[in-house]
């Protein structure tokens, strides 16, 4: 009987750096040479091989606990922002990563979560990122690890209570070029219907300013009453307890808390989803309760008397983006859409990508601070990402309720090379131009 | 290597600082402190020093509004003794300030005393050179960065057009640092509050009496100038050479 395979040498159990495998020296199969590395069958590897040093780390954490829940479905993967803008990233990739001993504290896997919660819409085990990220980042953040360009945000907010480190008492400087009357409490601190929070961005960025003024001249229509805090007003620090900082957020709270509680109002207005979301469910936690309305559902509860003052046409195609602290975190689908169809003349079109499902700008959980970190891990911004696809479904105006947003889409509508084709607008600065 | 870091405060530049009606100083209701940024470099400096070599960090400051948030921050960031010099009249710009904080010292300060190279309010890169010389000390000015030896330090100081000159210096020494090795690093919100209720601040009264380096005569703005000439292209730019007889 011809011989068909022949093995001259008894096979070898040998060890990699990483794995032990079986290799014969020689072997031939059916007149095949498969010597050596050819015929190399590995052993399976046991995940208690590896060092589980970081997962315990992590799921030791107060709030790290559901990081070890994660059974690698991976439902979670195509549902991640930072994933489809080629980040290698969602929560199964993490859990993969640990149990493979990756140092997570000390790796990007810590930085690129926006807390966005769109894998916790569709994670069956509950792996929760908004805890297990800021838990994670405030350790790293005590170990002295933070990213240059965060660490400068939390230097600034420390200082000055605004990210951008302007002057604490410019806060209300916008108002010197408002063309409608702004009561600032701390002057004229008589009862007042609406305390305003105004927030960092419509207080010192330039398109934010824009929209402060055009929130100062509807309210004015109205006859809202309203007061701001100028400049005893700070920061949130929604943003800053998410990106690890979370003694710098108690210290803003506990500031804010004070202030609101030296005026009467019937209930706090705010520009922004993350000032909403801390005063609505973070600051109670230290005590300060307050009723607290977004500016758009504020304004849609008073849709009988807004909408007779929406007179001019706005005859333009309109798309909307669901900011993730209003829509997923609150559950606030309805008021901004509601304003939106308010506008006489307008086309609204839906993104594919919208209310629940909806895909995150990239500049919530401090990623408002790590853009060229961000960029250094993905081959593209999330705002790049959401921009193209407003472009796509044929919007001329991308409508916006976040004040972070503007600015990251006005920036990727230029580097998406879509200049000229899609306006942002926050929808305050819509309302504002269809009012006489 | 035990290690002195004198801290400075200077007026915070992110406000419109206006000139008081004396006209020789500011309005003290613009103005707002904040540590100054080379001394913050000085600090980084000296607790990358002691965590690369051991050692102790103490930081040093006049009394003033705030001080002891700043000295509580520099704890927090890793610095084992804060000092508050009270009584000390920093008018009279560095000559002054350094014959405050060599009395407050009491002729020690460690192996190494460390501060900024220069201040927002003085450009004058005094402070470090005075106090080497009241103590009789080495001072390298424009240091960027700095290794310990045996009873010596090896610094790197900068000198114009990119040069780097590496000195080698006996201990005790002053160093007028430039930059530190790293950013300054942050210290977190919470390690500064648990540092406020468990830590100290050590006072020492300070009677120096070096006299006035200066009197401020007179401080005004900078003029505002007629504002640039924005030219369109090389053509337009040869036209304006010409015509002011340069080409």
């Amino acid at each position: 009987m011809a011989e068909k395979s022949s093995y001259k040498t008894t096979a070898e159990r040998r060890r990699t750096k990483d794995q032990s495998f079986v290799e014969k020296e020689q072997a031939v199969v059916e007149g095949i040479d498969i010597s050596g590395q050819w015929n190399r069958m590995y052993e399976p590897r046991e995940i208690q091989d590896y060092d589980t040093t970081y997962l315990d780390k992590l799921t030791d954490l107060p709030g790290g606990e559901s990081m070890g829940w994660c059974y690698q479905c991976a439902q979670c993967v195509p549902a991640c922002p930072v994933d489809t803008a080629g980040g290698d990233y969602a929560p199964r990739k993490i859990f993969r990563r640990l149990q493979n001993g990756n140092d997570f504290f000390n790796h990007r896997d810590l930085w690129l979560c926006t807390t966005c919660q769109n894998c916790l819409r569709v994670c069956p085990k509950e792996v929760d990122m908004i805890q297990i990220i800021p838990a994670a980042r405030a350790l790293a953040v005590l170990e002295g690890n933070v990213p240059d360009e965060l660490q400068e945000m939390f230097q600034n907010v420390a200082e000055y209570g605004n990210p951008m480190g302007q002057s604490p008492r410019k806060r209300a400087r916008w108002t010197r070029k408002a063309d409608a009357a702004v009561r600032v409490l701390p002057k004229d601190p008589a009862p007042v219907e609406v305390l305003w929070f105004v927030g960092d961005y419509y207080a010192y960025h330039g398109r934010g300013v824009d929209a402060a003024n055009a929130m100062t001249r509807v309210y004015n229509r109205l006859g809202v009453d309203f007061g701001i805090l100028g400049a005893d007003e700070r920061s949130d620090g929604d943003s800053q307890r998410l990106a690890g900082e979370p003694g710098l957020f108690e210290e803003l709270a506990e500031h804010n808390i004070a202030q609101f509680r030296k005026y009467q109002f019937d209930k706090i207005v705010v520009s922004g989803p993350h000032a909403y979301n801390a005063i609505k469910n973070e600051y109670p936690k230290l005590g300060g309760e307050f009723p607290v309305e977004h500016y758009t559902q504020f304004l849609s509860a008073q849709m009988p008397k807004l909408k007779p003052l929406l007179t001019r046409p706005f005859t333009r195609k309109v798309t909307f983006h669901d900011p993730c602290y209003l829509g997923r975190h609150n559950g606030e689908y309805d008021a901004p859409r509601a304003l939106l169809q308010a506008v006489p003349g307008i086309e609204f079109t839906e993104m594919y990508r919208c209310k629940a499902q909806g895909y995150c700008c990239g500049g919530g959980g401090g990623g408002m601070w790590l853009d060229g970190y961000a960029a250094l891990h993905q081959t593209e911004r999330l705002s790049e990402n959401r921009v193209k696809e407003a472009v796509e479904v044929g919007a001329e105006v991308l409508a916006v309720c976040c004040p972070y947003e503007v600015s990251r889409f006005e920036d990727a509508v230029k580097s998406t090379d879509n200049d000229g084709k899609l306006e942002v607008l926050d929808i305050i600065e819509i309302l504002d131009r269809c009012m006489e | 290597m035990d290690m002195t870091v004198l801290l400075k405060r200077v007026p915070d530049l992110v406000e419109d600082l206006e000139v008081d009606d004396s006209g020789k100083a500011l309005d003290e209701d613009s103005v707002s402190l904040k540590l100054n940024e080379f001394d913050d470099h000085a600090l980084e400096e000296a607790l990358l020093l002691k965590e690369g070599g051991g050692g102790t960090v103490t930081v040093i400051a006049l009394d003033g509004e705030d001080v002891d948030k700043m000295l509580y921050t520099a704890l927090a960031k890793g610095a084992d003794r804060a000092l508050k010099v009270m009584g000390g009249d920093p008018d009279g710009g560095n000559q002054a300030l350094a014959g405050i904080f060599v009395a407050a010292l009491d002729g020690h300060g460690g192996d190494l005393i460390l501060t900024g190279v220069q201040a927002a309010d003085d450009r004058d890169g005094q402070l470090a050179p005075r106090v080497g010389a009241l103590l009789g000390r080495p001072c390298i000015e424009v240091v960027t960065e700095v290794n310990p030896g045996d009873g010596k330090v090896t610094v790197h100081k900068e000198l114009a057009g990119g040069v780097v000159a590496e000195y080698e210096v006996d201990l005790p020494a002053v160093l007028g640092i430039q930059a530190a090795r790293q950013t300054p690093r942050y210290a977190p919100v919470s390690r500064v509050r648990q540092i406020q209720e468990s830590a100290t601040i050590d006072t020492v009264t300070s009677a120096a009496t070096e006299g006035a380096g200066f009197t401020v005569v007179a401080m005004t703005p900078p003029e505002t100038g007629e504002g640039a000439q924005m030219l369109d292209g090389v053509d337009e730019l040869v036209k304006v050479l010409d015509a002011k007889g340069v080409i």
